[in-house]
This record gives C-alpha cells, structure tokens and sequence, in this order.
C-alpha cells in the first residue's frame, strides 16, 4: 500500500491506495470525481485525459504514487464559475453527441492550445486533428470537435 | 419561433457532459455494492469437460463463482432471437440454444463460463483467473467459407450444414429471363467487411436486489430498456416485469451494439439474487471487441443487367451473412429485410432476386450496426451501378439520372413502397457542391505531382422507422414497433415529456424539446424530457434505425394533439369564448378577435385545482399516445468522395466529400448534420481502416485499439453536408429520419472514388494501403 498526496482541483488530497493503483481509479473510485471515463485498456483513446502539472496526461497510463505531490486538475475543475471557453466552444459547436470521450476532447483541447501559444504556433485545422491524434470519437466524425477547439483557440 | 422545428438550437444537455457531470452507469455506485468479472473462453470452439472453481473460491474477498449449470438449474431460460424468418422450402430457422453462461460446450472465443462476484473489482478478476476451466478442443468454422465447406464442424445440432436459414425474395424466373435478355451484364462478387461497432463507453450493467420486495433493479448501457425488461422477464424469467425496473441512464453511444440483451445482464441480475449483493460489471475494451455484437460479414455475388439503352432490366443477388456462433436478438432481420429489401436502391428496377443464405461460424454473435443491413444493400448497388457505367462507358452520374425513380408512391419488386423524394434534386445539389465538372482539371494537377486523383458517388435510399407493427408482425417480428410518449403538462405549466425513445448522443433533450416549443410557444427551458427508466416512462420500443424522429416524436405529437384539445376546452370555458376561436401562441391562450387571453400557467392551474373546469372534464392535464407509423421512411441522398491516391505507396486521402441528403423535416439542422457526420466518419473507416480479424482457429486478431483501426481526426476530412428535402408523407412532422444515412451511403462513395482513381475496380473494404498498391499494380500489368 501506498499513500499518495496531491491537489485535485485546487483541494488537497490524500489517501492509502494499492501500489497498482492507476491515477485514473483514483481519481474515479477514490475521489468519485467520474467526469474522466475509461474507454480502452491500450492508452488509445483519451477518454481519461487530466492536466498533471499542466501536461496532459493519460490517467490510464499514470500510477497514482506517480502523481504524489502533482497538481491535477480534471475535467470538474476547469470552469472556473462559469464555463471554460473550451467547455463552451463544445456546446456552441455541437462538438459532442453522446458525451463519454468529451471530457478527454477538452482536457486535450485545452492542452493543446496552451502548448501551440506558448510556442507561438498557429493552431489550424491540420494541426488540430494531428493534435487529436491520442483521442478517439465515434460519434462526431471530428468535424464539429475540430471546429470547437479551433473557436476556443481564438478565445483562450 | 427561434427555439421550435427548424431551428439549431445549441443542446439542453451539454452542461453536464462538458463539466464532467455526466452520470453513465459505470459512475453510479449502490450501497453494498459488489464486483463480477467473467471467466470467458479461449477456445472457439471446445467442450467443457471440467471446472475446478475451488481456488477462487479460496480467494479474498470472493462471494460466488457461479456457472453455467447452476443458471439453467435456476431456470435462467436461453437467449434468444426475436424474429422469425423462414426458409425457401417453408422451414422455420434453425435457432441453436444459447445459455448466458456455458453449460457443456462454447462456441466462440469469449463465450462466458463463468462469473465470480468479489468485494472489489480487482479481487473479482484474480479470482476468474484462478478458475480452472477443462476444455477438449473441437474444430473450427472461424468464416463463411469454413462453415459451409463439406465436412464443416456442426456448431449446433440443430443447424445441420451450420445453416441457420436459406431465404428468398422476389422473382427468380423473371429476373433470370430479364438477366438473360440483357444488352449488358455486371457481375461482381462483394465483401462487406466484418466491423466492432465501438461505442466509446463500454458496456456496464449494476444490479440490485431487494430480498424482501422480491424486486431487481437494473441499470444498463441499453438503447431501449424496455425491450430489455420484456426479454429478461418474459424469456430469460430472471424477473417478473413488475418486479423488475431497468435504467437506461446517459449512455455513451450504440449504434445497435447497445440493443441487445447480453449475457453479462442476465447473470449480474441472477447473481444479485444469489448472493443478495448489488453487482457491477463494466467491460474492458478487449472484453467489448470480443462480446459486443459486430456488425455486416456480408459475402455477395450478384448480377445486373442493363438493355441497350441503359435501363436496368434485373438484378440478382445471391449473399451469405455470417451470424456468428449464437444468434443475436435482431440478427435474423439484417440480412433479409433491412437489407434485400432495399436491393432497388433509388432505382426503377422491373426484376429483382435475392437469396440469403445465414450461417454460424464460431465467431462473435453479429447482428445490427449503424445502418444494420442497409449499408450491405447500398454498397452493394452503387458499386454494381458504377462499375456497370465505366463497363458501358457511360458517365456514371448519368446512368444514375437515367434509372432514378421519379414519381412516387413507387413500389419496388422487394416490399418496399417509397413515398417520397426527388433523387436528381439531390444529385444535382451534390454534383454542384463537389465541383464535377471540374474535377478533369484537379485530376490533371494531381498527376502533375505524381498522384492518383479519384471521384466517385453513391446515391444510396434506406429506411427508417422500421413499421407498420401488423406488417412486421406478418414478416416474423416478435415485437411492435410503434412508439409512445406521455405529456405531463405540470400545475405550473412546466411541461414534462415521457418517451420511450432513448437518447445516446442524439440530443433528443434538445430536439424533443423543440416539438414541444414549437407548438405551444412555451420557452425551451420549461420542457424537461424523460427517458430510460421503466418506473418512470410507460413502455417504449427505445433508438435504434433511426426511429426516435419518425416514430418517437411523432408519438409525441399525438400526445401534444390531445393536451391541446384539452387546452382549447379549459380555455374556451374559461375565457367563455366558443372552442373554435381559441388559439395557443406564443404561450398564451387567446381568443381570436377578441383581448381575451390566458398565460399558459393558468390553464395548468386551473386543470390542477379543478375549481372551475367545463362540466364532465376530469382535472389534470397528462396525455398519453401510442403511435404506430404508416410505413417505413425513406431518407436518401447522393454523397460525392474525391480521393487522392499515392501510386508509390497506396495511401488514400480524401480531399473532399459532400453528402447531400433528403430527410423530410429537419427539427434540429445543427443535430442533424452532426449525425450525418459521425455517420460519414463510420463509413469511412469501413471503407479504408476497420476490420474485425479471425485466424482460421477462431482467435480475433483485432480484439484492441492497437489493432482494430478507429477512424481518427487526420483520417478524415471536413465534410460539406448539404439537404436538399421532400417531406415524408407518412408520419405527421414529416420526418424521415437521419441516424444511419452517413454510414450507409459513405462506403461506396470512396471505394468508387479510389477505384476511379486506380483503374480497377476489383478493390475491397477495408482499402487499406497495401490492398490499393496491390489493385493499382495489377491494374497497370493487366494495361501492359
């Protein structure tokens, strides 16, 4: 057993886990923050994407003793009173149908175009969808999704 | 009315899943709540000679291990499918017995034989992996071939040969005699390739029983829960349906996969029994690829036959459709009719047959996926038509003009009766948005920087709403297939509506919503709609075939005629005005031609104190409608795909594809191209990336995201998606239905696109790099 301290969404945390314990089964079962889902078991499909010190990161792919002392932020804390611009270019876009890959698409989104700011890159559309490439929707063909980020991108 | 039909509103349901408030079942935990995990076989076909459970019963945290034998001892009855075709010499289909858990034999390579229940899900899985399962291997049938080769292993002794069925429709003389007399001949064979539907969120199910109200309660990933609640108690008899409730909450997609009644269900729902424990099973990915039900496995050879002039004199069509080794609720209708019936595609065709042949292999059950049968029909047709124009050195677009049905009502030899379209409308509209006629000139560009540019199209019909209930009834369906809905006008004029329609992606919050602004004025925000709970919804057939348009919000409709009527009533008495002149806009009561008005929260109030109401009038204002449409709908449409091919390496992208569409009335233009989008991207990824993958054993050789290709971003393209719509005339919103269209349509449309590009047309799904190589290369020595 191990005991893992962290910051979830601005609160301080702490808990005795199994060593085995991914981030994500913490975040999900220990924390019940269920806003990060589990869609593969092969880090395919980004449907658990949390910010880990402000990276995006694969919660299926982190042990939870690897995020002792981080700061985590998963998708229940990113509005901030209201919604992020992210959250609200999804909706403003149709940018999600049934809703289970969203909160992987926006922690991703928002990653991605912290990251292309910092470097003073250009996001378009290209770079978007080869952005994406780590996480997987089967219900929105993408278009509506790369439109979203796109509008965010000129918000954020 | 900005909020009502025809309007894109931005979706009621959002908020919740963009701030992570979501509430899919693998997030629901109950009191007292156990795991199960299953103990599945690694065989595709073997006897179960032995299990020795007793070191997982040894471990921590074990409550049961539960078999096969036990299921059926409890009188757990055998999955079924719910709809009976017959054979050509009026034989009823040979259904094999399919236990949710193996009692002597499995049959494919996840077949569940066992379920252990644990205090925590880690301890569940240890526990599975200690089961000592004796297997004697039998022979293997892993494809069509296999199983219909003389000498083929019998999967069930009940399906001699592994034939399920051998079906027929239409007329084979006359088609042979038209085919005989034709002035030009098309015969292709076509495989329609073996998908995993996919949906993002695994399947889950939680269950509860209450020991001393004797009642279970199931919360489940399921498109249509009361479907589910029907089959698990009146055939399954885990459960009486009144001491049963399923709870279908936000589900994270299905397109078919989520429709049936699965093993896993059955035993979670026993198994609460047993051990009086709440128990949730959540799927892992290589858990879904290996017991979801997959989708198509369609082997084809088929003949059509043109006269001199181009016309399409008869069409024959000879296909096998692989089953997998059970049969799944709805496999028995995909092949036949969801699929033959739809063999006249968009066109006036005199002489149609086809046969079916249905087999078992041991392989996943196969039954609806997005489109279910459909996609089949219309690959199939629009690969035969512009394979026959470049054969006849015809432009294809203007051999599909030539054969269009162009008045309706049109009968086709094969049931179906299309009420409606303008099918060059649409092919006009998306000829002109794909720039056709400019296409020679990108072409020539293209292979000015060494590549391969291509168009194709597909004009595809399906059909929707799956109806009338008599109809499928006399077709062998075991189920109506009507909808319903419940108008809960409240006191304070907020206004609740009870579908038994489900929403998994479809944004029925929204849209149902609109109906229900549009005709009352009401603001969006004062309709709540409930669905997927059968202690809350009267009953209800659920989503899937595109039906929650038709078929659901019609329903809804049917019920808001009668809250209306009742309204007018309270209102006319109220205002003491005649019934005649009372009118509802804009929220308001009114009177014509007089300032006599009510707000609609004091018609609610006053149905509810009931203080002055006309004399006979009972209080309350809650109206209840079943609807049972007329006919199928028929969404159609015309999709042009423009490829570019890298002749060094095979690769295709798409460039550009349009995909114009006729779906009647549009409630939700945003939602709907939406749908249309994802459906694109579905088809796109059966025609170059996904295929599910069996050795000769019967292993799946796909069974992860690492193997099986999911479409994702840069594999696709932006697409351009156009309407060009003829109101369906037999529902009343005039709704045809879009759910399915873009992956029905899509597949042909870039095969033809990439074998324009190639010169060849011998290319199968998926065409994936080293296929495309491969038919280029054999097209330019076939040149030499």
């Amino acid at each position: 057993m191990t005991t893992v301290s962290m910051t979830v969404n601005g609160k301080v945390v702490a808990a005795v886990v199994e060593d085995r314990t991914l981030l994500v089964d913490y975040i999900r079962e220990h924390l019940r923050l269920t806003g990060t889902h589990v869609g593969c078991d092969t880090s395919q499909c980004g449907a658990c994407v949390v910010h880990v010190d402000g990276k995006a990161v694969k919660s299926c792919t982190m042990l939870a003793a690897q995020a002792d002392g981080a700061k985590v932020t998963t998708i229940e804390g990113v509005a901030n009173g209201e919604l992020h611009p992210m959250q609200k270019a999804f909706n403003d876009n149709h940018g999600l149908q049934c809703g289970f890959c969203t909160p992987g698409m926006i922690m991703s989104g928002i990653d991605m175009v912290n990251r292309y700011k910092a470097e003073g890159k250009t996001l378009d559309e290209a770079a978007i969808r080869a952005e994406l490439e780590g996480n997987i929707c089967r219900c929105t063909g993408y278009h509506n999704i790369v439109k979203s980020i796109s509008q965010a991108a000129g918000e954020m | 009315m900005s909020e009502g039909i025809g309007a894109a509103v931005k979706r009621k349901e959002d908020k919740r899943f963009t701030t992570g408030a979501g509430r899919y079942t693998d997030d629901i935990r109950l009191e007292n709540q156990a795991y199960a995990a299953f103990v599945r076989s690694p065989h595709a076909h073997a006897k179960v000679t032995g299990i020795d459970k007793s070191a997982a019963e040894a471990k921590d945290g074990v409550l049961a291990v539960l078999d096969g034998k036990q299921l059926t001892g409890d009188g757990i009855g055998n999955i079924i499918c719910g709809w009976a075709i017959t054979s050509k010499d009026g034989s009823p289909m040979n259904m094999g017995a399919w236990s949710a858990l193996a009692t002597d034999t499995v049959r494919y390579v996840g077949d569940a034989v066992v379920a252990v229940v644990a205090e925590t899900a880690a301890q569940a899985r240890e526990a599975a992996e200690a089961v000592v399962v004796d297997y004697e291997e039998l022979p293997v049938a892993a494809h069509i071939e296999a199983a219909v080769a003389d000498g083929a292993p019998q999967i069930h002794d009940n399906a001699p040969g592994n034939v399920i069925y051998d079906w027929e429709i239409g007329e084979l003389d006359t088609t042979d005699t038209a085919i005989a007399g034709a002035a030009h001949v098309t015969e292709m064979d076509i495989t329609n390739n073996r998908l995993s539907p996919n949906a993002m969120e695994p399947r889950a199910a939680i269950t509860k029983y209450d020991a001393a109200e004797d009642h279970y309660t199931l919360y489940t990933t399921s498109q249509n829960p009361h479907v589910a609640r029907l089959v698990l108690s009146a055939f399954y008899a885990v459960a009486p349906e009144h001491k049963l409730r399923v709870i279908a909450p936000d589900v994270g997609g299905g397109f078919g996969s989520k429709i049936y009644i699965y093993p896993e269900e059955i035993v979670c729902l026993w198994a609460a029994m047993k051990t009086k424990r709440s128990i949730k099973w959540t799927a892992d990915r290589t858990e879904a690829f290996l017991t979801d039900a997959h989708g198509r496995d369609h082997v084809t050879t088929a003949k059509m036959g043109f006269d001199a002039s181009g016309n399409i004199v008869g069409f024959k069509v000879s296909t096998k459709a692989n089953f997998g080794a059970y049969m799944s609720l709805f496999s028995s209708a995909v092949p036949t009719y969801l699929y033959a019936t739809l063999l006249s595609g968009t066109y006036n065709i005199p002489n149609i047959y086809c046969e079916v042949l249905a087999v078992y292999t041991n392989t996943v059950p196969v039954d609806a996926y997005r489109g279910a049968g459909r996609p089949e029909a219309s690959y199939l047709v629009e690969r035969m038509m512009e394979t026959a124009a470049r054969e006849m050195g015809k432009d294809p677009a203007e051999l599909r003009r030539q054969n269009f049905i162009k008045e309706f009502p049109h009968q086709t030899p094969v049931i179906m009766n299309y009420d409606s379209g303008d099918f060059e409308g649409n092919l006009n509209q998306a000829m002109e948005a794909a720039d056709w006629s400019g296409f020679e000139a990108r072409k020539a560009e293209s292979a000015a920087r060494g590549k391969l540019r291509g168009i194709g199209m597909s004009c595809y019909i399906e059909a929707c709403g799956i109806a009338p209930s008599a109809a499928v009834g006399s077709l062998g369906a075991g189920v109506g297939l009507w909808e319903s809905a419940e108008v809960r006008v409240n006191p304070v004029g907020t206004i609740e509506i009870l579908t038994g329609s489900h929403s998994h992606g479809q944004g029925h919050e929204t849209t149902f919503a609109q109906v229900v602004a549009d005709r009352f004025g009401v603001p969006l925000d004062s309709v709540q709609i409930v669905h997927g709970d059968t202690d809350k919804v009267q009953f209800g057939m659920g989503t899937y075939g595109s039906r929650s348009g038709p078929v659901g919000m019609s329903a809804i409709v049917k019920a808001l005629d009668k809250v209306e009527a009742k309204v007018k009533k309270i209102g006319a008495h109220l205002l003491e005005e005649p019934e005649e002149n009372i009118v509802i806009e804009e929220g308001t009561v009114k009177a014509t031609g007089t300032n006599k008005a009510l707000g609609w929260h004091e018609i609610g109030l006053a149905a509810y104190t009931a203080h002055n109401l006309p004399p006979d009038m009972e209080p309350g204002l809650k109206e209840g409608a079943f609807y049972d449409p007329l006919n199928f709908t028929f969404p159609m449409g015309c999709f042009i795909c423009e490829v570019e091919v890298d002749p060094d390496t095979g690769k295709t992208e798409i460039l550009k594809f349009v995909a114009s569409d006729d779906f009647g009335v549009i409630i939700n233009p945003m939602i709907v191209e939406g749908q249309v989008h994802g459906g694109i991207a579905q088809g796109v990824g059966q025609a170059l990336l996904e295929e599910v993958v069996y050795d000769e054993s019967g292993q799946q050789l796909s069974a992860s995201y690492m193997d099986y290709t999911m479409p994702r971003a840069d594999d696709v393209p932006s697409y351009d998606v156009l309407h060009h719509n003829t109101k369906c005339t037999t529902n009343p919103l005039g709704i045809k239905g879009c759910g399915e269209a873009g992956a029905i349509g899509s597949p042909p449309a870039v095969i033809n696109a990439i074998t324009n590009a190639i010169g060849n047309n011998d290319l199968s799904m998926p065409a994936t790099p080293s296929k495309v190589w491969a038919a280029l290369a054999a097209s330019k020595i076939a040149a030499e």
